[in-house]
């Protein structure tokens, strides 16, 4: 369904990604991996429309996303959870999930999506009305979540959802995105959390200098002794 | 000590056309990051309008508003449309320059028309309750000054509510915490900035009905009057419209202090220093996030 042909992009005068193909297909939970500064969040950035590319293509479903605006890109069906998760800190969290149903689409299913995100995060029903910034790291995250889910997405891309928050909480985004996928969402992941992604994971792909430098299933791929060595650590190698 | 509470009194119901004048140009500020030091000179055109509103059909010199809101909503549009819409496509750096030579050019054009069509005299309107006075104690408070503070008061609490309540209030909101995350929710962030431009635009028209009605309007008023919104912008902060309404009424109140303590032409020095003094002590001013 997400076909990125080519693409190069990058800042300024800076190139970040060159040549970079993938593809996921319907229903996929798809890994995204690579150092840091490899360039993965240039290329969540560019398909969700916030970055323009340099040449190559972004479709989705067949249709150039590259051409459209970025709350265009997120009316066809494709939420970006960005990194650092960026909510607007001065509101509740009920505002901030509703802001992610604005749009026209989205907006006719805003009921059943609240009742939805208070299911999948029963944590953030009670604290409706309190503001986002006086959330934890975990809390916000699922606010950040959920605001994307309001959207209504059928690709959902989360940038290192992990980051900065506690270790017991990341254990419960990840079975939210378990299932959100079962809903019948394509995920798209950037992770930090290497373990954590390729267990989630049906395929990964591994980006090295703006390069796709490997992919495959996320079964061979956490095998694959570059990918121990690299991003699972010497503990790994022992095993 | 009459005299000096009169006084005070004053300053206090001159603030709250302060506090209009400022929420305009904080809003286009917080909103798009985009300084339109040309919002005096909108000011200015917004009294024009009330005083022919006035002049040629008559209207009660406060009912005057009702034309002269939508007239700089539209007019507001208009200037995004043709200058601020394309400021914006910039990033953010080179927004605040290029926005500082388009308001400066406007400034310049629009003061320079201004001349052309009305001539440099200052107009004034005769309103039927110009010489109303309500006496209170010792402290007597001019009918026309306190409908005016309580106009403002309405117009800056009914921008609150709009922008907590409205849907695209929110959208203007989240646009002024974070426009790319505002964009992936879905907002289209453009349409926030036209919006919060033709806002600020109408708060200078009415900003500018009130100085008709309780002072005068010639040409020149302009850039006092984006002085005196720049200070309160500065002394308040960004990110709240009751907080630059306060800011406003202590401006008032300060200049009105000042001029007693020191003499008349130290009332327009204390916004200055005031404006100095916050930017070293708290840039964020005083209700700024």
């Amino acid at each position: 369904m997400l076909d990125v042909r080519d693409l190069d992009a990058g800042h300024g005068d800076i190139r970040v990604l060159s040549g970079v193909s993938l593809s996921i297909g319907p229903g996929e939970i798809v890994a995204l991996l690579g150092p840091n500064g490899a360039g993965k969040s240039t290329l969540l950035n560019t398909v969700a429309g916030l970055l323009r590319p340099r040449r190559g293509s972004v479709t989705f479903e067949g249709e150039d996303l590259h051409r459209l605006r970025p709350h265009l890109v997120v009316e066809r069906g494709v939420a970006l959870v960005p990194e650092g998760r960026r909510l607007f800190g001065s509101m509740s969290v009920e505002d901030n999930l509703e802001l992610g149903a604005f749009a026209p689409r989205a907006r006719t299913t805003r009921r059943a999506g609240l009742e939805r995100v208070y299911a999948l995060f029963p944590d953030l029903q009670g604290r409706r009305r309190q503001l986002v910034r006086a959330l934890s790291g975990g809390q916000q995250q699922m606010v950040a979540v959920g605001r994307a889910l309001m959207t209504s997405p059928r690709l959902l891309m989360l940038d290192e959802p992990s980051l900065g928050i506690a270790p017991r909480l990341v254990g419960s985004i990840m079975d939210a995105l378990v299932e959100i996928n079962r809903g019948g969402v394509a995920v798209f992941l950037v992770e930090q959390n290497v373990q954590a992604a390729l267990g989630l994971a049906h395929r990964a792909y591994v980006l090295e200098s703006g390069r796709i430098a490997l992919q495959g299933r996320a079964a061979e791929l956490a095998r694959d002794p570059h990918v121990r060595r690299a991003y699972l650590g010497p503990l790994a190698m022992r095993q | 000590m009459s005299v000096l509470a009169q006084q005070l009194l004053l300053g206090l119901l001159i603030g709250g056309l302060y506090g209009v004048a400022a929420a305009g140009l904080s809003l286009v500020f917080g909103v798009m990051k985009v300084l339109d030091v040309a919002h005096g000179e909108l000011i200015m055109l917004g009294g024009y309008a009330a005083y022919f509103a006035v002049a040629l059909l008559g209207l009660d010199p406060f009912l005057s508003l009702l034309v002269v809101l939508p007239l700089s909503l539209l007019l507001g549009v208009a200037l995004y449309g043709g200058l601020f819409g394309f400021v914006v496509r910039a990033d953010e750096e080179t927004r605040v320059k290029n926005s500082l030579l388009i308001g400066f050019g406007l400034a310049l054009a629009l003061h320079a028309l201004a001349v052309r069509l009305w001539t440099a005299d200052e107009r004034s309107i005769v309103s039927p309750y110009a010489g109303a006075v309500l006496s209170v104690g010792n402290l007597s408070i001019p009918v026309i000054r306190l409908a005016s503070l309580t106009i403002a008061f309405a117009l800056i609490g009914s921008l609150h509510l709009l922008l907590v309540r409205w849907r695209w209030g929110k959208a203007i909101r989240a646009t002024a915490e974070d426009w790319q995350a505002a964009l992936l929710t879905g907002i289209d962030v453009r349409r926030a900035y036209l919006l919060a431009f033709a806002i600020g635009t109408a708060l200078a028209g009415a900003a500018g009905t009130l100085v008709t009605v309780g002072y005068s309007v010639s040409p020149s008023i302009g850039l006092e009057w984006t002085l005196k919104a720049l200070i309160v912008v500065v002394l308040a902060g960004l990110g709240s419209m009751l907080g630059t309404f306060v800011g406003g009424l202590l401006l008032g109140v300060a200049e009105a202090a000042s001029a007693a303590a020191f003499g008349g032409p130290y009332r327009e020095v204390v916004g200055l220093v005031i404006f100095v003094v916050v930017l070293v002590i708290r840039p964020r001013g005083l209700f700024g996030r």
